[in-house]
């Protein structure tokens, strides 16, 4: 399969995904233990619902007597063990509620609209990558006819699915393979104050030689500490730059920091403008 | 430090553009939250109309954000802004209740129509297994016990008397039945969405599945013909089996494309056959579920209240052509080419 194929796999999980208006937005593919762990909350979760709705049941079974709640409970079973996943995933948001929790969403992998078709495809494939095994070792189990070979068969059956996403680098379970999704990983952000705006006080102004230090790569990982607001490494970068650009010590690293952040901002971007972006401080 | 306090600080273009744009993002992150949160009902027409337009702002500002800005925290905002708002535009479907329709007029019928080849194969498998039980069990009646296990013939097995057989085609005793039709529906149910799973592993369990549903047929017709009761069985059985037996091949069709797209994907890269055959058929295994239903009520209902050989068949082969109509008539005007 070509997606399986050993390709030179990228060390993150950003993918393209080339929007109809031409833009790539760049998605995150959910990671194997964040859907595990998703996975493992709507198990939880149809559990529970199968032990209430069984309990309700019981109850109307013992005071009317008739057959109707025996009937209910057969056909809720198979319509929540069927239509858990598919029914939540057709939905607006394309995650049952164990996704949700966890970030992840369901997207068709050509961009196009997440159709029924797909999302019955990929959960009834679970049918055979999770349930199947486990059913057919508890029948077993449960009648005393399991045996060594059954029993290492199924779990190894179990493991080949289970361990699929691991194997090719999209992390697609057997079921995305068929349906043509993937998961993705969807934060919600809120937009971090502007730096470059962020004090009123009157700023330090830096000789050319000292902004002529770095690049963008040094500029982002500097944006990085000063979001991060850790005393510590900003007290290191900051007599770091001081050494570096044969600059006097005034105290207050932070202040300083957030001045020569924008000074450099400020050069960087202007050589944007001229379309001189210099990637970090090895290039020239 | 050459420190000259007092001059204007340095105005970055990252400031400026968030100051020209901040107010359009905020108020497409507020539409989206609400959205996320109850669902696109919520929004008035004005907030709906202004959707798109400020999706596409969003989306232009990011490409610019991209090309002009350093600052990496507008970048990874507007990066989830633009695919939080690109799912709620592109993503979501129109009315549940439309592709509900959809689904009734022409998407179930046109996937099973599409699988016609398929299906044929599974109806020869079928019949194959039929023919072979039914010789078999004729000439040797000691085969029924390896074909179909002890709990499921129920007592009708080869040493049953023809008077026992013929009650179990007549009697209306009315206890659990109503379970049992749900249990079964259920257990069908599934059976056929291992069907279609299955076909994954090159076809050969589905195949299997499908030869050995035959094969209980056949060994159960040969019992009942062996006391002369043959067609009054098949009457017993055309009354629901036309629809699960025809369901059943459906399924049998639905994995049977899946095999085969993963294993002769024709002129399609091999992982588009397999999608488009995936899609296609789950849409048929929906279909195949909804028809077990029709069949269990059948079986459940019809059976009990309908006692008449004549009868009996007449149902059993009005539904059987009103699937055939539905499928092949109007099912067939919407199907795409078979791609193979």
């Amino acid at each position: 399969m070509r997606l399986v194929r050993r390709t030179k796999a990228p060390a993150t999980l950003h993918r393209g995904f080339v929007t109809p208006e031409g833009v790539d937005l760049r998605l995150e593919l959910g990671g194997a233990g964040t859907r595990a762990a998703a996975f493992l909350i709507d198990l939880g979760a149809m559990l529970i619902v199968l032990i209430l709705a069984t309990i309700a049941l019981a109850y109307i079974d013992r005071s009317t007597g008739a057959d109707i709640a025996k009937i209910l409970w057969l056909i809720g079973a198979f319509l929540l063990r069927n239509g858990w996943f598919v029914l939540f995933e057709m939905g607006g948001r394309g995650a049952t509620p164990g996704k949700r929790l966890m970030g992840l969403r369901v997207v068709a992998r050509d961009g196009a609209r997440l159709t029924a078709g797909a999302v019955l495809a990929r959960n009834a494939m679970r049918e055979i990558e999770v349930f199947l095994p486990l059913s057919f070792l508890g029948a077993q189990a449960a009648a005393g006819t399991a045996d060594a070979f059954l029993t290492i068969f199924a779990l190894l059956w179990t493991g080949i699915f289970l361990f699929f996403p691991l194997f090719n680098r999209d992390r697609l379970r057997v079921g995305d393979l068929v349906a043509g999704t993937w998961v993705v990983q969807t934060a919600i952000r809120a937009l971090a104050i502007d730096l470059g705006t962020a004090t009123e006080r009157p700023r330090a102004m830096f000789p050319e030689a000292a902004l002529a230090l770095y690049g963008v790569y040094e500029l982002q990982t500097l944006e990085d500490v000063l979001r991060g607001g850790d005393p510590v490494a900003i007290g290191a970068v900051a007599a770091t730059i001081r050494r570096k650009a044969d600059l006097p010590d005034h105290g207050d690293d932070a202040a300083f920091l957030a001045d020569y952040y924008t000074a450099l901002c400020a050069r960087l971007e202007s050589g944007l403008l001229v379309g001189r972006h210099r990637r970090d401080k090895f290039a020239g | 430090m050459t420190a000259s306090a007092g001059l204007a600080p340095p105005l970055l273009n990252a400031s400026r553009f968030r100051a020209a744009h901040a107010a359009e993002w905020e108020r497409l992150e507020g539409l989206l939250t609400r959205i996320e949160k109850r669902s696109v009902r919520v929004l008035s027409d004005d907030d709906l109309l202004a959707l798109p337009l400020l999706y596409r702002a969003a989306l232009s500002s990011l490409s610019v954000a991209r090309e002009t800005s350093l600052d990496r925290a507008l970048v990874a905002y507007l990066e989830q802004l633009c695919a939080r708002a690109y799912f709620q535009v592109y993503g979501v479907s129109d009315s549940a209740w439309r592709d509900l329709a959809r689904f009734f007029a022409r998407g179930w019928p046109s996937a099973v129509a599409s699988l016609w080849r398929e299906t044929l194969v599974m109806a020869f498998l079928t019949l194959v297994g039929t023919i072979a039980a039914y010789a078999l069990v004729r000439s040797d009646p000691s085969w029924f016990f390896g074909i179909i296990p002890e709990g499921l013939a129920g007592g009708r097995d080869p040493s049953a008397s023809a008077a026992m057989l013929r009650d179990t085609l007549y009697s209306t005793k009315q206890d659990g039945l109503g379970v049992f039709a749900s249990f079964l529906f259920g257990h069908n149910a599934q059976i056929a969405i291992f069907a279609f799973a299955l076909g994954f592993a090159f076809v050969v369990p589905t195949a299997l599945l499908v030869v050995y549903n035959g094969l209980t047929l056949g060994a159960m017709i040969a019992v009942f013909a062996d006391k002369g009761l043959g067609p009054n069985f098949l009457a017993w059985l055309a009354i629901h089996g036309t629809t699960e037996m025809f369901a059943i091949m459906i399924a049998g069709a639905a994995g049977m494309r899946i095999g085969t797209a993963i294993a002769f994907p024709g002129q399609q890269e091999r992982m588009a056959a397999v999608v488009a055959a995936g899609r296609t058929a789950a849409i048929a295994i929906a279909g195949v579920v909804l028809m077990l239903a029709v069949a269990a009520i059948l079986e459940g209902v019809g059976r009990q209240v309908v006692t008449s050989d004549v009868a009996r068949l007449a149902i059993g082969g009005a539904m059987l052509a009103a699937w055939l109509v539905y499928y092949y008539g109007i099912g067939r005007r919407h199907a795409p080419g078979s791609p193979h």
